[in-house]
């Protein structure tokens, strides 16, 4: 086979790979959405805060030190220690829960029964807060993130690719552990919600407050749980873009990516997240690859918004999404 | 005070035994705004009976089976339950002392299967928290077990083993409202609340809703109170019914009493007025 049909190829794998990554933050999204009808505007700068309070936390840095240091005049910066990426993880997935409770607290719980508008121009604000505390908290110099993953091509796919096909694969060792990831995480989440009582109670608040309160399911109870888990998922890909393009404030625009993603995938459909990612992630490779050098390149900025745009007008509900009928 | 009203053993003319009083509501006065739609109405639940509440639209019915559900809090009077004054609450606390209900218009999870539907209802008889479910998946895993045999057991007794993996949104009506029973009775509650439980149904199926009722409240005990505007239905079906018209109560007593009793037939058939 020519080298042109393996370099296609190749794109295409790198593609998918991304892809993971778009559907990755996608999914934190759709979590909320399902759960509680509200487009968290957030989860961008979630993923942000989130990796930005793991490399705070591992590299042993005082929070608001810049804040302690001009009010008291001290220079702290740092505790002088350094924190086991295992356990910075965990110590994160905790700041995240706390963050899950603040915002139940003091926000959903006052927005009960408000239109999803509403709601959604309280996630906007959130967005701009959290945006600031990360930076408060943790300066907003750009950070490494560093929590050992594997980072380079990878070696032993480029030799046996070459002899096998006579052609090296480049892929990113990376772009593997996020797709492993990724997959552990999708599995764990379909567990949950498919087999534990919580999960079936997050499923049946998504569908009906009133009968879920009937059942005896506390309404505040799940909405901690699920922003919880979308923190999680928040960190997840904060971690994976993190280390792939370094911790700092771009970080949060991620979430643009998962716009389009979520147009084609439906806001509700967590499988939904997961194939629009890798259709958009592929597709703008391959886009690039094919049509790029006839039309002089920088398609990946626009493809996908305008994929995005061709299903908003011939299948809004998107491909997994719930079918929309208006009864007139 | 901790005091309920009736002890139990109480024999009627009739020959039935009565249970103690199971819920007691005094003086219940509820305000939406300048609104009153329950005027200080008083009435109690024994235990093993069932109980309607009766009226015109918008007589309050409702409003006084969302005050027993937790949904609203009156804003004067008590509520006691099993010999316990019940401070405010949030329907799912409600919920958890057990009392269960249904809605006048559906509300069931319509992305899950019947099954499921039904499994919700076992939410409050769970033991395990996520935790344990995670590290202990065996034990959980025999929990669930249980709680699907009494829900299979419910299903039987329902008569609804073929829709079983149905999603509930493409149900008809009238198996939506079994199934609503269903999930309620799920909870094995030990108040059944039921909003207008053969609304909408044809006869067939009205026959088929009371026969349910009745076997509920025969085969395991349960206590039910009903909402319900078919008279023939509630004459039939319940030992008292308290009547109810413009948030006042103007009846209470077997159906019989209630059927002579002159401020009701007013209520029903309108006074003349000269």
């Amino acid at each position: 086979m020519p080298d042109q049909v393996f370099f296609a190829l190749e794109v295409m794998v790198n593609g998918l790979m991304v892809g993971v990554m778009y559907a990755l933050v996608a999914l934190g999204f759709v979590l909320i959405f399902k759960a509680s009808g509200i487009f968290n505007y957030a989860q961008g700068v979630m993923a942000l805060f989130a990796a930005l309070t793991l490399v705070g936390i591992q590299q042993g840095q005082v929070p608001f030190a810049h804040l302690i240091n001009a009010i008291f005049g001290t220079d702290i910066h740092h505790f002088g220690w350094q924190v086991p990426a295992l356990l910075a993880i965990v110590l994160t997935v905790l700041v995240m829960i706390g963050l899950a409770v603040l915002i139940e607290r003091i926000v959903l719980k006052h927005l009960v029964n408000q239109e999803p508008i509403i709601l959604f121009m309280a996630t906007i604000g959130l967005a701009y807060f959290l945006e600031g505390v990360g930076d408060l908290m943790w300066g907003s110099d750009i950070k490494v993130m560093d929590v050992g993953l594997p980072q380079g091509i990878s070696d032993s796919i480029d030799r046996a690719t070459f002899d096998w096909f006579g052609y090296g694969f480049f892929i990113d060792r990376l772009d593997i552990a996020a797709s492993i990831i990724a997959a552990l995480l999708v599995a764990a989440l379909i567990v949950f919600s498919q087999y534990t009582r919580e999960g079936r109670a997050l499923r049946a608040v998504a569908d009906d407050h009133q009968a879920a309160l009937s059942v005896g399911i506390s309404l505040r109870f799940i909405w901690v749980l699920v922003w919880s888990i979308a923190g999680f998922v928040a960190l997840v890909a904060g971690i994976m873009w993190g280390a792939k393009s370094g911790v700092q404030f771009s970080l949060s625009l991620i979430a643009l990516k998962a716009l389009p993603v979520l147009m084609l995938g439906g806001f509700t459909s967590i499988p939904g997240a997961i194939v629009g990612g890798l259709i958009i992630g592929m597709g703008e490779k391959l886009f690039e690859f094919i049509v790029g050098p006839l039309v002089g390149g920088a398609t990946e900025n626009w493809f996908a918004y305008v994929l995005a745009l061709l299903f908003l007008v011939f299948r809004p509900q998107g491909l997994f999404g719930e079918k929309i009928i208006e009864r007139v | 005070m901790n005091v309920a009203r009736n002890v139990a053993g109480e024999v009627t003319a009739d020959g039935r035994t009565l249970g103690g009083t199971l819920m007691d509501l005094r003086n219940i006065t509820l305000r939406f705004g300048g609104v009153t739609a329950i005027k200080d109405i008083s009435f109690d639940i024994r235990e093993g009976e069932i109980r309607a509440i009766i009226g015109p639209n918008g007589a309050g019915k409702s409003s006084m089976l969302n005050v027993i559900s937790g949904f609203y809090n009156p804003q004067e009077g008590e509520v006691w339950f099993r010999g316990d004054r019940r401070g405010p609450m949030r329907p799912y606390q409600v919920a958890r002392l057990g009392i269960a209900r249904t809605f006048q218009n559906i509300a069931l999870f319509d992305g899950m299967s019947v099954l499921d539907n039904i499994m919700t209802g076992r939410l409050t008889h769970t033991r395990s928290g996520l935790l344990d479910q995670a590290i202990w998946w065996g034990k959980a895993q025999r929990e669930e077990n249980a709680h699907r045999e009494k829900v299979e057991e419910i299903i039987d007794f329902l008569e609804i083993q073929r829709i079983r993996k149905t999603p509930v949104g493409r149900l008809p009506y009238g198996l939506k409202k079994r199934v609503e029973l269903a999930r309620a009775l799920a909870a094995e509650p030990k108040l059944l609340l039921l909003d207008e439980p053969m609304a909408g149904m044809n006869v067939e199926e009205k026959e088929d809703m009371s026969r349910y009722i009745l076997d509920v409240n025969d085969e395991f005990g349960t206590t039910v109170a009903l909402i319900e505007h078919d008279m023939g239905v509630v004459m039939d079906l319940s030992d008292r019914v308290v009547v109810m018209d413009y948030g006042r109560k103007i009846g209470d007593g077997t159906p019989s009493e209630v059927r002579n009793n002159q401020a009701v037939i007013d209520a029903y058939l309108g006074v003349a007025h000269d």
